[in-house]
């Protein structure tokens, strides 16, 4: 690896980890908005860290949707991550314990560094942890930001930060939406989750209209591939 | 319960983080499986943007929001950035509000 490769890694780790930060501003300003304490807040940008759960949880709670509700989409929002570590520890030739602390930074953004860099397992290694460490100190940093920063505004909805919320979930499945398949299983998610909410007690027409989005991606995968 | 959501959240993150390195592959590449989780993300986050645009408790609201979320939908057109596509939402609903047009 030479000096001009190595940089441009540690380049790429930063500026990802920068915008990063920024993001994890909304999350704690949200977070703290929606009846979180500030230790809350930055306990799950610490513990959990993976920005689509953490937003998840939140949301879940601020709409009353009751704790097992939270839990259980943060946690069905957290499976891909299972899969980016499956794709990881070859390439990252871990073992033993040092799996463990492997896995915590294993996200989106570091998957996608160490990927990029596939066919050179050192220069996977660094991106997968300069991007990692970097997203890690710079999304604590940030949430700890948002969040005292919204601890000093009043009502949030004066401040449109219940507009916020799903503008953020939004942004975060916008670059998803690559196939047909996809734009119709979120198209089929979205209108379930508004018909839900006028019918279910809060929290559970996440997780149902989750439910036939899936579904409904299924059968029309399978048809694509009998075609 | 916000704590118990908070560390209960965060632990079954960290295990289905451990999970891809320590579980065998074959649990986590079967064709079933795949199937399933591969559409998990799109309709989770999908039908989150829908809930939190009109939930208010239990009931079905139509206020700022549904403004804030089109306006996001536009910056998220023209390749915003992810907190300029937030603080645009934001902004829309906040100047809406201060301006009476928006409930």
């Amino acid at each position: 690896m030479t000096m001009d490769q190595r940089r441009a890694i540690l380049a790429d780790a930063l500026g990802v980890g920068l915008a990063a930060g920024a993001y994890a501003i909304s999350f704690g300003a949200i977070s703290v908005a929606s009846g979180l304490t500030v230790l809350q807040t930055q306990a799950l940008s610490v513990l959990m860290f993976t920005g689509a759960s953490q937003f998840a949880l939140v949301g879940v709670l601020a709409a009353g949707g009751g704790a097992f509700v939270a839990v259980a989409t943060a946690a069905l929002l957290g499976t891909r991550n299972g899969f980016y570590g499956l794709h990881m520890a070859p390439l990252l030739g871990m073992r033993g314990w040092r799996r463990l602390p492997t896995a915590q930074v294993t996200i989106d953004e570091s998957t996608a560094m160490a990927v990029r860099h596939e066919g050179n397992p050192r220069d996977a290694r660094l991106a997968f942890w300069s991007t990692g460490l970097a997203i890690f100190i710079l999304w604590n940093l940030g949430t700890l930001l948002g969040a005292l920063g919204a601890g000093l505004i009043g009502d949030p909805g004066t401040y449109g930060l219940d507009a916020a919320i799903p503008a953020a979930f939004l942004a975060l499945l916008w670059p998803r939406l690559t196939t047909t398949i996809m734009r119709t299983v979120a198209a089929v998610s979205v209108v379930a989750g508004v018909a839900l909410t006028a019918v279910l007690p809060a929290g559970t027409p996440v997780l149902l209209a989750g439910a036939i989005g899936v579904a409904c991606g299924i059968v029309l995968s399978r048809r694509e591939s009998d075609a | 319960m916000i704590w118990t959501a908070v560390i209960a959240g965060s632990l079954a993150c960290y295990l289905l983080k451990v999970a891809g390195y320590t579980l065998p592959d074959r649990l986590l590449t079967a064709p079933a499986m795949q199937r399933v989780t591969v559409f998990i993300p799109v309709a989770l986050l999908a039908a989150l943007v829908g809930v939190q645009t009109v939930a208010d408790g239990a009931a079905v609201t139509i206020d700022a929001r549904v403004a804030g979320l089109l306006a996001a939908v536009i910056a998220l057109i023209l390749r915003a950035p992810f907190l300029v596509v937030v603080l645009v939402a934001a902004g829309v609903a906040a100047g809406g509000r201060a301006l009476g047009w928006l409930p």
